[in-house]
């Protein structure tokens, strides 16, 4: 308790920045949720294999060393356009595999979630073992330095220094952190827009609402539920590559708990609601690390986990409600 | 192929009779009725002798094949209990190992770690615990959402294993180590001693390994997978009584309308708890029977992705049908031992497995009669719709 | 016997509002022992409210409904099926891949006290109740006209056989109301006479019928008596030849009895 009065302005705005990781990966679940009422539990993977994106294109353009961010720009720039690209195209993958017929032939609930894990299965033991993979290609010469050991740690191959810029209390805040915190809000600043003012949005907030309707209207649900699952997998890609900036590691298995928590984020806020899912994220990264002040960090895995069940409990439609249908989104 | 299938079956059903005629005298004592039931029992005899028999192209040459029969039985108990939860109840629990974890852990604390119970007498308090464990987590989840049932179960699976992490009292991180084995039952030396084959050029000689009828040592693992064997046969003669009861057809009605069920009289919730506890009673029973086989327990040894593979057993081979879970089970659980050059891409293979089959065989590969007709219904029903679109 | 003891189901200035749409307002109406009553209004009436209502999907706003003189309030919807009220759905709604019998059973088991024990250990109770039920089954699909293939999957069935079987169901539990909604709804004349016999012969069973229909000819043909709503409202109530010459019910229904036989 002494130790989270001490350090509360450190443990607010790292909690924040985890937040806001969390709030981006959760758009993808709230989105998929607002217009197919289904959990995609294979988005986690979908950011996961954004994380892998960052490692492989900094390896790729031969970074190395340790840098500043503002040195380190360039690189990251690359770096989120690859993330971008490969999450979007994942999360497309899994959409066109794993939900495409089943949601056409309005196939029951648990059974499309059981193929949505089965793609999560998928994706991540493929990432996990890409170097056999590679082998059976006859690639394993060609993309060594990207497919050894990967059942392993990858770290990226060029460290980034924080430099604090900022004091708030008694913490200096760094520039990673302001930069990771500014860009989810810009991302959700620029999404919520997307969704109210584009007939892109007002498609996918038509069958949100009601998908026999808004395919009579027009709307072509397919198209939009593709859509859909795209922005998901571009904010799982920004998502990763701040996660990136700030973690510095991912794994195969990277996935699994950041997104149950994304997800924990998405319900605690509301499913189905944009800024729902940026007030979760920022609720639980912080109550994540009060919860870790209090009780010691190996607690700081079930705090999600408690929240999730206590807000089903008592508050099951979020605390700002479940909307991507009506004009709020 | 079929012709040969069908042409065996030609040829083997006069043996078959003449076995089933030569064994119904010993059938009349047992009180059996039909010639089915003497069958039935040369082929459950026929699993009992496995692990003695070391069957070519079954056994498995790099692993001790006794153990490995030991896992597939657990893993079939897990898919039995799973089984009704998902299969008959319709609720998808993805935290199913927390259950198989808090049975281990039950035994590991009264046998070794704060006392010296017998395993026979710890088995009960595994069971009471699970059980309760299974009220106390469906109690408040069971009303949410079907689809958030699965989220806050997969969320108790984890919980179970960072609090047994974190607790020094359930060892900690370290786990629990010296559980001892089930207590002999009569003499150290086994009741009597049978004597394993083993095959060269497809003739059996007997060989000088021999397992001790009822003694549970730490090497042989055969009287293991007798005791789980055993326990399997009484959970599916429990499983069939419930099924064709009042109860069962509760769960099926719940599971296809829940509104409607309510209407017709189904204290839905009530039902759903009693599934979710008789499930968790049988994970945890299996839990219990690992733990005393393995002697060593830690969390590690319990994570999600074991979750997620008893899901794989149950769908794959077709839930709601006790058989279908049984068969994918064995799937999951055998087909990686016995080629163990295969092993790493067992949850790749799975993970296509699941999105194949719940995308083109919703059904399970062995789905039950009934499913097989709804399926043929649901299919007609779609050409019907398909061809009005035309027109 | 007295009047009030005649009385099986009363509803007592019943009011259901959903947020500020007033679906039914203050209604009060009896269904006498033994009756069949029907209940009629153009679309939008409240008829389905109602029917609701009496079965505990909703709960009243205002207003109480009592079984044989006991108050549904606070009543969960399984409790208000063991007291003696059942119901069919307009869409049908059977337990699509259990079998015709196992639809009817799960009707029957309401009054049985079989639970996990009594499965597993096969006691004398439920040696004695689950047969009864079976067999109590099997008469009522035959009574329905579905005993031929009692073990086909109900979403096998013909339309009509299925929309018999939801019947049979709500018979099993045995109750003293039973609701029908709409049961005539997709019926070609000759299947229409033919549930109006199976209604009648119900009734004839000893059990008290409330039928909600769009079918005038039906519903003038089997009710006994007729409650006439229009939107959210009581508006008449008395026999079938009363009805049909009631000013009230006849405006209420210019210009959309034409529609109404159209659809029939």
């Amino acid at each position: 308790m002494e130790f989270l009065i001490g350090n509360f302005a450190e443990l607010t705005i790292t909690g924040l920045v985890l937040g806001s990781v969390y709030a981006l990966v959760a758009l993808g679940y709230t989105l998929v949720y607002g217009v197919l009422q289904l959990i995609n539990f294979a988005h986690s993977e979908v950011f996961m294999w954004g994380t892998y994106a960052v490692v492989w294109v900094l390896t790729l353009l031969g970074a190395s060393g340790t840098s500043s961010l503002a040195g380190a720009a360039g690189y990251l720039a690359i770096a989120l356009v690859a993330a971008v690209l490969m999450s979007g195209g994942v999360a497309l993958i899994v959409e066109r595999f794993a939900y495409r017929r089943l949601v056409r032939q309005n196939a029951p609930k648990y059974i499309i979630l059981i193929s949505a894990i089965g793609a999560s299965f998928v994706l991540s033991e493929i990432m996990g073992l890409r170097d056999k993979i590679a082998g059976f290609l006859g690639l394993q010469g060609v993309l060594g330095d990207y497919v050894n050991n990967p059942r392993n740690t990858s770290t990226l191959p060029v460290e980034i220094k924080p430099e604090p810029v900022l004091q708030i209390g008694n913490y200096m805040v760094r520039d990673t952190e302001l930069l990771i915190i500014i860009s989810a809000l810009i991302m959700m600043f620029v999404l919520d827009q997307f969704i109210r003012r584009t007939s892109f949005g007002r498609q996918i907030r038509a069958v949100a609402q009601d998908p026999e309707a808004a395919s009579l209207m027009g709307a072509n649900s397919t198209n939009v539920v593709r859509l859909t699952f795209l922005i998901g997998g571009v904010m799982a890609g920004v998502a990763a590559t701040l996660y990136m900036i700030k973690v510095g590691a991912t794994g195969f298995n990277v996935g699994f708990v950041l997104g149950v928590k994304a997800f924990t984020a998405a319900v605690l806020g509301g499913i189905g609601n944009l800024r729902g899912a940026l007030l979760g994220g920022l609720i639980l990264g912080i109550a994540e690390n009060y919860a870790s002040g209090i009780l010691g960090s190996e607690w700081r895995d079930v705090t999600a986990f408690v929240l999730l069940v206590l807000v089903l409990l008592v508050r099951p439609s979020g605390l700002l409600g479940e909307s991507l249908g009506r004009a709020r989104a | 192929m079929n012709n040969i299938i069908s042409g065996l079956r030609a040829r083997l059903a006069p043996v078959a009779d003449r076995v089933g005629t030569a064994l119904e005298p010993v059938g009349r004592v047992l009180g059996m009725k039909s010639v089915k039931y003497p069958l039935r029992t040369v082929g459950v005899l026929l699993i009992y002798a496995l692990p003695i028999l070391h069957l070519p192209l079954i056994n498995t040459e790099n692993s001790d094949f006794s153990g490995v029969l030991f896992t597939v039985g657990t893993y079939v108990l897990v898919a039995l209990g799973l089984n009704i939860v998902i299969g008959y109840a319709g609720l998808l629990d993805l935290g199913y190992v927390g259950f198989y974890a808090v049975g281990a852990y039950t035994v590991g604390v009264v046998t070794s770690e704060h006392g010296q119970w017998p395993f026979f007498l710890a088995l009960p308090l595994a069971l009471v615990v699970t059980m309760a464990s299974g009220v106390l987590l469906g109690a408040p989840t069971l009303r949410v959402r079907g689809d958030y049932l699965a989220i806050v179960t997969m969320g108790f699976g984890e919980i179970i294993r960072i609090v047994a992490r974190n607790t020094d009292w359930l060892g900690g991180a370290g786990g629990i180590n010296s559980i001892p084995s089930p207590p002999d039952i009569g003499p150290e030396e086994g009741l009597f001693q049978i004597p394993h084959l083993s095959w060269q050029y497809g003739y059996p000689t007997i060989d000088d390994r021999v397992t001790k009828v009822l003694h549970f040592g730490v090497l042989d693992a055969t009287p293991y997978f007798w005791m789980i064997l055993t326990t399997i046969i009484l959970v599916i003669c429990a499983d069939m009584l419930i099924k064709n009861s009042r109860v069962g057809r509760a769960w099926e009605a719940t599971r296809e309308d829940e509104d409607v069920a309510e209407l017709m009289g189904v204290p839905t919730f009530k039902f759903k708890l009693l599934a979710f506890a008789m499930g968790a009673c049988i994970g945890g029973l299996a839990g219990a029977m690992y733990a005393t086989r393995v002697g060593f327990i830690n969390p590690p040894s319990f994570p999600l992705m074991l979750s997620l593979l008893f899901v794989a057993a149950v769908v794959i081979g077709g839930a709601g049908n006790r058989w279908g879970a049984i068969l994918g089970a064995v799937i999951v659980a055998y087909l990686p031992e016995r080629f163990r050059e295969f092993a790493d891409w067992r949850l790749l293979v799975f993970g296509i497995a699941l999105i194949v089959i719940v995308s083109f065989r919703t059904q399970g590969l062995f789905p039950g009669r009934q499913k097989k007709r709804v399926a043929q219904a649901e299919k007609e029903v779609q050409k019907l719709e398909e061809g009005a679109e035309i027109v | 016997m007295s009047e009030s003891e005649d009385i099986l189901l009363e509803l007592e200035a019943v009011t259901i509002k959903f947020g500020g749409v007033v679906a039914l307002d203050d209604v009060s109406m009896t269904i006498k022992k033994g009756e069949i009553l029907g209940l009629i209004g153009p679309n939008g009436a409240g008829k389905t409210t109602c029917f609701n209502v009496i079965t505990g999907v909703y709960a009243a706003t205002s207003g109480t409904i009592s079984l044989d003189g006991k108050s549904l309030a606070k009543r969960k919807r399984y409790q208000i099926t063991k007291l003696g009220i059942a119901r069919t759905f307009q869409n049908i709604r059977l337990f699509p891949s259990m079998s015709a019998l196992d639809n009817v059973l799960v009707g029957a088991d309401v009054h049985s006290k079989v639970g996990l024990l009594r499965a597993l250990f096969r006691t004398p109770y439920f040696r004695r109740v689950e047969p009864e039920n079976k067999r109590r089954a099997v008469e009522l699909l035959e009574l329905v006209g579905v005993g031929a293939q009692p073990d086909e999957i109900s979403v096998n069935l013909s339309y009509g056989d299925q929309r018999r079987l939801e019947i049979a169901r709500a018979l099993a539990t045995n109750p003293k109301l039973i609701c029908l909604d709409e049961p005539a709804a997709g019926f070609n004349p000759a299947e229409k006479l033919r549930l109006m016999d199976l209604i009648r012969q119900i009734r004839d069973l000893g059990f008290t019928v409330l039928v909600v229909e769009h079918d005038m000819k039906l519903v003038m043909g089997v009710c006994d008596r007729i409650v006439v709503l229009e939107f959210g409202r009581k508006i008449a109530e008395g026999t079938p030849s009363e009805i049909q010459k009631n000013p009230a019910v006849i405006a209420a229904y210019l210009g959309t009895e034409e529609a109404d036989d159209d659809a029939a």
